[in-house]
């Protein structure tokens, strides 16, 4: 299989448009923008996953596609939307180092990614050896939001992305147990209700969503250019 | 150099400058009608034109030929670069001169000539516009050319007719590359055609500090060439955006007047649609803070480049 | 050919004595500048004579070591650079016979000597007279340096002369050992001998090394291009133009002698990859800075510093592609490499000899001193526009063309198979392009602060035109930089036999006298069919408007956004509402500068109740040469003081030192003497 077959250019073009929407999420500033390429990142990856299905023919595929569809696509921004909606947080998000240079950082990982993944996996089918340096581009580019971004709402989404990445990397591979993947949602589901709570706490007792402001509170400088508000 | 292919192409020159102002009418009119009002016809560009080419021009004291030079030499050089990039035919005379990189001098040459003419008076408002222009362009040329990288490796060349044949029966397939190709060249266009995130086109000295900024002191039948040389480098990018992303139905060489025809067709459906977009996404988007575009035009040039890198991925699995 | 060469050579140096007798006689000023522009014409024709005819012998000379007796010879690629010495040479010859007449003694007797260590380093057939003329034009160019600092004696000058010694020692403490490491223990140094003798594994990687900081720190190179934004602009007009646009080649022609042609072949693909990322880094930096600077000779020199960075990357980029058996594209690389190192001397020479005018009708070399001479000087003002766009890389130009045949060689570079090299030339890929845009905001801005807007100084109303030779000189190089533009295709095939040396591959660039290629299926570029289609359209605008309003422009004060007029005290406008220098910078600097170049921007507001005006602050610093320089003062003042208690010796002490030495050396033959 390779390219000018459909099977193939799809699957490539729909983990492609998830790793470009990680792109996209490191580019934003503003919450909502942010939240709204959560979502889009989450259909893709569903339309990803089921593709995926269809065409190693793994019925439970769909089910993954379904779980990612509801969880990712819908539910967990529309919460997130919730969150931000209920705390007026309409401001745009910190970044510790500026959107270019993290961006220059990101090219940079997934061609790390891709040297890393291509190596390791001689001998494998195009699809799987391609799918794997896509996902693992995502997770790269996950963690990087998650530490580039002061705000807490940047990081759940990070971490959320990450997750996407997770999963990407189990469609492609194939045989991982359902288990694993049940797991590994879990696993985020409980740490975003974590954050979640995290953010909540933050806003209460600090009226505002900045990590910085927690410097403060454990006897660090706050950093540099910033003062308390 | 047939006969056939020399009259295809003036025909395409021709076309191309004809429809160049009707486009920008029809941005306009789209536009307007999107925000609710009825707008002025689309040929309205063409009737502003027409009156300013006949009217007397009043140049600045301090002006010197270069006022009076460089817009010929602008709306030539565009005129150059239109007449290369492939409309409703493929074959034309001029399509082995046809290269991308050219395509890309000649419009820096038109940029050139335009930066030169706004600080000619020596204006605060020209000079500002000239350098900003400047500037942006260069981020703008680094992800053109990465974009070009992508469809050299893919096409095994950087002439927009071979480009064009090997892309219209479907040769490289869909990729994810073509995509992030596809993106950066969508925000260089944007860029390049001072549209709307990044330059506002529909308003003069307050909030646009850049393409008419260069213009103020220009009139009569020198403000004709560069509104005329506005226009058709629009209509160019979206025919360059055509033939690279959209390829079918043009017209193969050496096909008859049925080809034509249904190329002709073809052509104008895409500019048409093209247009649409881009009215609506000018009404949907707000301008960005100048020194934001660097890093809009940043993420278009890593975006290339990670179209370029997929493309190696590929190539090393193949 | 050989003994032409040395014949030229030898009209130099009773020149050079002449200059040194200008003091007694003033009117062998003329005679020094008149034979220089005669012997630099005969170098052209030389240079012309062996690309079509072929060299010859090399031409062993009475003078030298007996073992290595110093020979001239000339093949293809000398004879490229020679023609190109000796093109700027006769242009600078021109300048200076209007300019010049009235020099001091010590410049004229440097300047011949300085034309004859450049072309001896060309015509060297072996390493040894390559250093000897390398280091000529060292000191030579050095000379003239301290001439003109003796001349003005301003500190900046003073700085500038020793900063240009130190890297000038620099770089021969670094070519002298490249040179010895490749002749190896056997001592030939001939070209012959060198390339029948090749270098492999850790002593390649050395000596390349010490090529690129020798070599690369005259041709100003990042990271040693400190000095050349210092150096260049302090010396007289015609002097920079030769340093710029020839003296940087010769340093490019020793990387290429040494690296691509004697040590080239046989080499992996990683062989090219240094000079690849170093041109890259160059061009960028080089581009930036004259982006950045308010000073028109200073502009000049950083946009030399992005040329030649160009120019070493189409060699490195050739060397990446012979090292993976694609031939074909390396020579496109090397015609690329040569084509614009001649494209940028004809037009940087242009530039330099126009800023000379400028300076000496305006009276500032300082952009925001000048401004509106294209009304006092315009024959001036559309040589330099030329010379300006071709460095802007504006189709037809010359400067496209070369970067043209770059970019379609980086464009074809994938096709080496290996991952890192394809994403390397990704990123060059895009840092040439984003050079070549920042030139070319450099170029407008030089232009256009220099020639078009209003008056900035009134000094500036009373600059006259050239005078006739120095105008001759002119308007010659913007025929010749033109006439390159348009016929790449001829000139490369005339050049074929240095392309084949830089990139050995015998077969030529697609090349036809009307258009240039990359490989017979990808894309050719026409630059009389551009130029012909832009004159045909500009033709039948001119024509058709006409047609439809006959009216002459009508004449207005200018409307510059409803400022209201000035004051009658400023009868050129206010200088307030033009751009100056560093406002025209500013876009640049703060998307670029404050990242690359250590810019920055502070407004200083009057205290309350001050009516001063508020004050902004802006500039920036190349972070590079402090970075070097600093570590290297405290490495030679602890030298200095490690080497105080040698004073304290007595002779004996002395002569142990000698003999141990010695002892030590003998030592080092015994142990890895010839086998």
């Amino acid at each position: 299989m390779g390219f000018g077959q459909l099977p193939f250019d799809m699957a490539h073009l729909l983990a492609g448009g998830v790793l470009l929407l990680s792109f996209v999420l490191l580019y934003q500033r503003r919450v909502t923008a942010l939240i709204g390429a959560l979502a889009a990142q989450g259909a893709v990856l569903a339309m990803a996953v089921a593709w995926q299905g269809w065409v190693l023919d793994v019925p439970a595929l769909y089910v993954t596609a379904l779980a990612a569809l509801l969880a990712k696509a819908v539910a967990i921004p529309l919460g997130l939307r919730l969150l931000v909606r209920r705390f007026g947080l309409r401001r745009a998000v910190e970044t510790a180092i500026g959107i270019g240079p993290g961006m220059i950082m990101g090219v940079g990982l997934v061609a790390l990614a891709i040297l890393v993944v291509l190596p390791a996996t001689q001998g494998a089918g195009a699809l799987v050896r391609e799918g794997l340096a896509f996902a693992m581009s995502v997770m790269l580019l996950g963690m990087l939001m998650m530490i580039t971004r002061r705000h807490a709402i940047g990081q759940v989404v990070g971490l959320l992305s990450l997750e996407n990445g997770l999963v990407l990397a189990a469609a492609g591979a194939r045989g991982l147990p359902l288990v694993v993947e049940l797991a590994t949602a879990a696993l985020v589901v409980a740490l975003a209700a974590v954050a979640g709570f995290f953010t909540l706490r933050l806003r209460d007792d600090f009226a505002g969503l900045d990590l910085g402001l927690l410097h403060h509170h454990r006897g660090e400088s706050a950093p540099p250019g910033e003062g308390p508000p | 150099m047939t006969p056939g292919a020399i009259f295809t192409q003036l025909v395409h020159l021709a076309l191309m400058l004809a429809l160049a102002p009707l486009l920008v009418g029809l941005v306009r009119w789209l536009k307007a009608r999107l925000m609710g009002r009825r707008g002025p016809s689309p040929l309205q560009p063409w009737r502003d034109l027409a009156k300013l080419a006949r009217k007397q021009p009043l140049l600045a004291e301090s002006a010197s030929v270069m006022s009076v030079a460089t817009p010929y030499l602008a709306l030539a050089a565009t005129s150059a670069a239109a007449a290369l990039v492939p409309g409703f035919a493929r074959g034309m005379a001029l399509a082995p001169m046809a290269d991308l990189i050219l395509v890309a001098g000649l419009l820096a040459l038109s940029r050139f000539a335009l930066a030169l003419a706004a600080m000619d008076v020596g204006t605060a408002f020209g000079d500002l516009g000239a350098a900003r222009e400047m500037s942006f362009a260069a981020f703008a040329e680094p992800a053109f050319i990465l974009s070009v990288l992508c469809f050299a490796i893919l096409a095994g060349s950087t002439n927009l007719d071979a480009i064009g044949a090997a892309f219209a029966d479907g040769g490289p397939g869909l990729r994810i590359s073509l995509l992030l190709a596809l993106l950066a060249l969508l925000a260089v266009a944007l860029a390049e055609n001072g549209r709307m995130p990044v330059d506002n086109p529909a308003t003069h000295l307050e909030l646009t500090m850049v393409h008419e900024a260069m213009l103020l002191e220009t009139s009569g039948r020198y403000l004709a060439l560069w509104e005329m040389q506005a226009a058709l480098r629009l209509m160019l990018w979206l025919s360059l955006l055509a033939a690279l992303f959209l390829p079918f139905g043009t017209a193969p060489a050496f096909s008859g007047l049925g080809g034509w025809l249904l190329g002709l067709l073809a052509w104008v459906v895409k500019l048409g649609a093209l247009a649409v977009a881009l009215a609506v996404f000018e009404s949907a988007i707000a301008k960005m803070r100048v020194f934001r575009v660097p890093e809009f035009l940043g993420a278009a040039l890593l975006l290339a480049l990670l179209g370029a890198v997929f493309l190696f991925l590929s190539t090393g699995l193949a | 050919m050989s003994a032409v060469l040395a014949t030229l050579l030898l009209m130099l140096l009773p020149l050079a004595l002449a200059g040194g007798g200008a003091a007694r006689w003033p009117a062998l000023a003329r005679l020094v500048h008149g034979g220089c522009f005669l012997v630099s014409l005969g170098f052209a024709a030389l240079g012309v004579a062996v690309l079509v005819f072929g060299g010859g012998d090399p031409l062993l000379l009475p003078v030298g070591p007996p073992w290595a007796p110093l020979s001239l010879a000339l093949d293809g690629l000398s004879a490229w650079f020679l023609l190109l010495l000796g093109l700027v040479g006769a242009a600078t010859g021109l300048f200076a016979w209007t300019h010049e007449a009235e020099a001091p003694p010590r410049r004229l007797l440097c300047y011949p000597l300085f034309l004859f260590g450049m072309a001896l380093c060309l015509g060297a057939a072996d390493g040894f007279t390559l250093i000897l003329g390398f280091e000529a034009m060292s000191l030579a160019s050095w000379g003239l340096l301290v001439a003109r600092a003796m001349e003005t004696r301003g500190e900046g000058e003073r700085l500038a002369a020793r900063l240009y010694l130190g890297f000038a020692l620099f770089g021969a403490a670094c070519l002298i050992p490249a040179i010895g490491l490749m002749g190896g223990l056997a001592g030939d140094l001939s070209f012959a001998g060198l390339r029948a003798a090749p270098m492999q594994g850790g002593m390649a990687a050395l000596v390349m090394a010490l090529v690129l900081l020798g070599a690369g720190s005259k041709a100003g190179l990042v990271p040693l291009h400190g000095w050349l934004p210092i150096a260049h602009p302090v010396a007289p007009a015609g002097v920079s133009a030769l340093m710029s646009g020839a003296m940087t080649k010769v340093a490019l022609y020793v990387v290429a002698r040494l690296v691509l042609d004697l040590g080239g072949p046989a080499q992996p693909p990683a062989w090219g990859a240094p000079l690849l990322v170093i041109g890259a880094a160059s061009a960028l930096f080089g581009a930036l800075r004259a982006t950045q600077e308010v000073d028109g000779k200073v502009l000049l020199a950083c946009s030399t510093i992005e040329h030649v960075g160009l120019v070493a990357m189409g060699l490195g980029l050739s060397a990446v592609l012979r090292g993976a058996d694609l031939g074909p594209l390396a020579s496109v690389a090397a015609g690329a490499a040569l084509l614009h190192a001649l494209g940028h001397a004809l037009f940087k020479t242009l530039l330099f000899l126009s800023a000379g005018e400028v300076e000496h009708g305006a009276g500032s070399r300082r952009l925001d001193a000048l401004g509106g001479l294209i009304h006092a000087m315009p024959l001036v003002a559309l040589c330099a526009l030329f010379g300006a766009a071709a460095a802007a890389a504006l189709p037809p130009l010359v400067g496209f063309a070369g970067e043209w045949l770059l970019l379609q060689a980086l464009l074809s570079a994938w096709r080496v198979g290996a991952l890192w090299v394809q994403v390397m030339v990704a990123a060059v890929t895009a840092v040439v392009a984003l050079s070549t845009a920042l030139g070319a905001m450099a170029m407008l801005r030089f232009w256009g602060l220099c020639f078009l807007g209003r008056a900035r100084t009134p000094r500036t109303l009373g600059a006259q035109d050239a005078a006739p030779p120095a105008r001759a000189a002119l308007v010659a190089l913007v025929v010749l930089a033109t006439g390159a533009g348009l016929l790449p295709g001829s000139l490369l095939a005339l050049g074929a036999p240095a392309v084949a040396q830089v990139s050995g591959h015998a077969g030529l660039v697609v090349a036809g006298p009307w258009s240039v290629g990359a490989a017979t299926a990808a894309s050719a570029y026409w630059p009389l069919g551009v130029l012909l289609l832009v004159a045909i359209v500009a033709a039948a605008l001119v024509a058709g408007l006409r047609r439809l309003s006959l009216q002459p422009a009508a004449r207005g004060p200018v409307w510059d956004g409803g400022f209201i007029a000035p004051p009658a005290h400023l009868p050129f406008g206010d200088p307030a509402t033009q751009a100056s220098a560093a406002g025209f910078a500013q876009p640049l600097r703060r998307m670029l500068g404050t990242r690359l170049l250590m810019a920055r921007e502070a407004v200083h507001f009057a205290a309350p109740g001050d009516p001063a005006p508020a004050r902004l602050e802006a500039g920036f610093r190349d972070p590079v040469l402090p970075a070097f320089l600093r570590p290297l003062l405290i490495a030679r003042d602890r030298l200095a003081q490690a080497a105080e208690w040698l004073r304290d010796l007595s002779i004996r002490q002395f002569l142990g030192i000698a003999f141990g030495t010695l002892l030590l050396l003998l030592a080092l033959l015994a142990l890895a003497g010839p086998p």
